[in-house]
């Protein structure tokens, strides 16, 4: 795979990490998903991990920073589908993703995304 | 030295009968005897089948090196006898002197045997040596026996000290008892976001009205805790804070600011059912019965 794909569902756009990133993809992904936003200008983002067993320190920062990212463009990120697993282990190595909104899955990540562009008085 | 055991073993096996004869009586007449625990029909048969086993495991070599069938044969079955022992109730060291009563009725074999100073020295010190490695065997397997229920009772503790429970759709809640340790902080982490998976609840009520005292370390694993379910998108409320354990945070200069802590269950629900917009309302003759309201924007 050599970008992973994004996809637009209205409002939202849909990232789906289902291999593991090295550096090129993630630095692929950082672009081409700041890009989107821009074009799109949609302001509310789902990165989908429900497919990843493991994540290590270097995944996590590459999602504080996409979230980050998306952030400086008004859009509001959200990470959903984190396993157990995935969960313990980030937490072990420190990184708690502070400032990075979760949610169980896909569903319950755009309702949150919903009620929080509704709160902005956005195009919802 | 491979000779004396052999000699000692022809010995043995020569006057195998009247030795279990011997040995059997002394122990019913000890005043050691434990009659409540063990049947002297029991009895009779453990020391037949023990002289057996070490009647062959001296046959088949060198006792100074107990390697080989016969010797394992021995060892396993003495191993055996030391743990349902144990079950029955006797302590090591009753379990450890039937094995050494055997060396009077070796000693008096072999007094009755031999005549020259030299022999008698070597046949005694043959016979117990052996019986003084088989007396170690035992208590190490008592030791191993007890530690084994040790960790046993120590696993079950584990398991049935964090329990998750819903409190209401979308609400768990995790009564914490006794202290959390780094171990029980990893159980407790495991079944908290595996049952949040499972429940698909947005919230998590930590109550810590059972943790004893709660030091840095232990509110490191708190916030571990909180921080790996809010990963996984439920938020955590902590409760059961008593009013000493307020003051001990404070002064020990813990941070519990990113989480939101209560001193009650009952107040940290209140406040879980606010979040997923859901309330209590009495009906008429002071019943008391939840009624969902549509979702405020919060």
């Amino acid at each position: 795979m050599d970008r992973i794909p994004i996809l637009k569902m209205g409002p939202y756009l849909l990232v789906s990490i289902q291999v593991d990133m090295h550096d090129r993809l993630a630095m692929q992904l950082q672009d081409d998903l700041t890009s989107r936003i821009a074009a799109t200008g949609s302001r509310a983002v789902l990165i989908d991990i429900s497919s990843l067993d493991t994540v290590d320190s270097f995944m996590g920062r590459m999602l504080g920073n996409i979230a980050a990212m998306s952030r400086v463009l008004d859009a509001e990120t959200v990470l959903v589908g984190m396993q157990p697993a995935v969960a313990i282990t980030l937490v072990e190595l420190g990184m708690t993703l502070p400032g990075v909104r979760t949610a169980l899955s896909v569903e319950k990540g755009m309702e949150m995304l919903a009620a929080s562009l509704r709160d902005a008085g956005g195009h919802g | 030295m491979a000779t004396a055991t052999n000699r000692l073993s022809a010995l043995i096996r020569q006057h195998q009968k009247e030795l279990l004869a011997d040995w059997t009586s002394q122990q019913m007449q000890s005043v050691a005897r434990r009659r409540d625990l063990i049947s002297d029909v029991d009895l009779r048969r453990e020391s037949d089948e023990f002289l057996q086993a070490f009647t062959a495991a001296l046959e088949s070599g060198d006792s100074d090196k107990p390697t080989g069938p016969a010797w394992d044969r021995l060892h396993e079955q003495v191993s055996g006898m030391s743990i349902s022992r144990a079950r029955q109730g006797f302590s090591p060291t009753e379990t450890a002197t039937f094995v050494f009563s055997l060396k009077q009725p070796i000693f008096e074999l072999i007094n009755r045997t031999f005549t020259s100073a030299d022999d008698l020295a070597r046949e005694t010190w043959t016979a117990t040596t052996a019986i003084d490695r088989l007396g170690l065997v035992i208590t190490e397997h008592y030791q191993r026996g007890r530690e084994e229920v040790i960790r046993r009772q120590q696993q079950s503790m584990l398991e049935l000290s964090t329990p998750v429970v819903t409190l209401w759709k979308g609400i768990l809640a995790l009564p914490l008892i006794g202290t959390l340790d780094s171990e029980r902080t990893q159980i407790v982490m495991e079944s908290l976001l595996q049952r949040i998976v499972e429940s698909g609840a947005s919230i998590a009520i930590l109550d810590i009205t059972g943790v004893p005292t709660v030091d840095t370390l232990v509110a490191q694993h708190l916030l571990k805790t909180v921080a790996a379910a809010r990963l996984m998108g439920a938020d955590c409320i902590i409760s059961g804070i008593r009013p000493q354990i307020a003051q001990t945070i404070v002064h020990l200069g813990v941070d519990l600011n990113s989480v939101l802590t209560k001193a009650t269950v009952a107040d940290a629900f209140a406040v879980a059912l606010q979040r997923t917009g859901l309330t209590v309302t009495p009906v008429g003759q002071g019943a008391v019965r939840s009624s969902a309201s549509p979702a405020p924007e919060a």
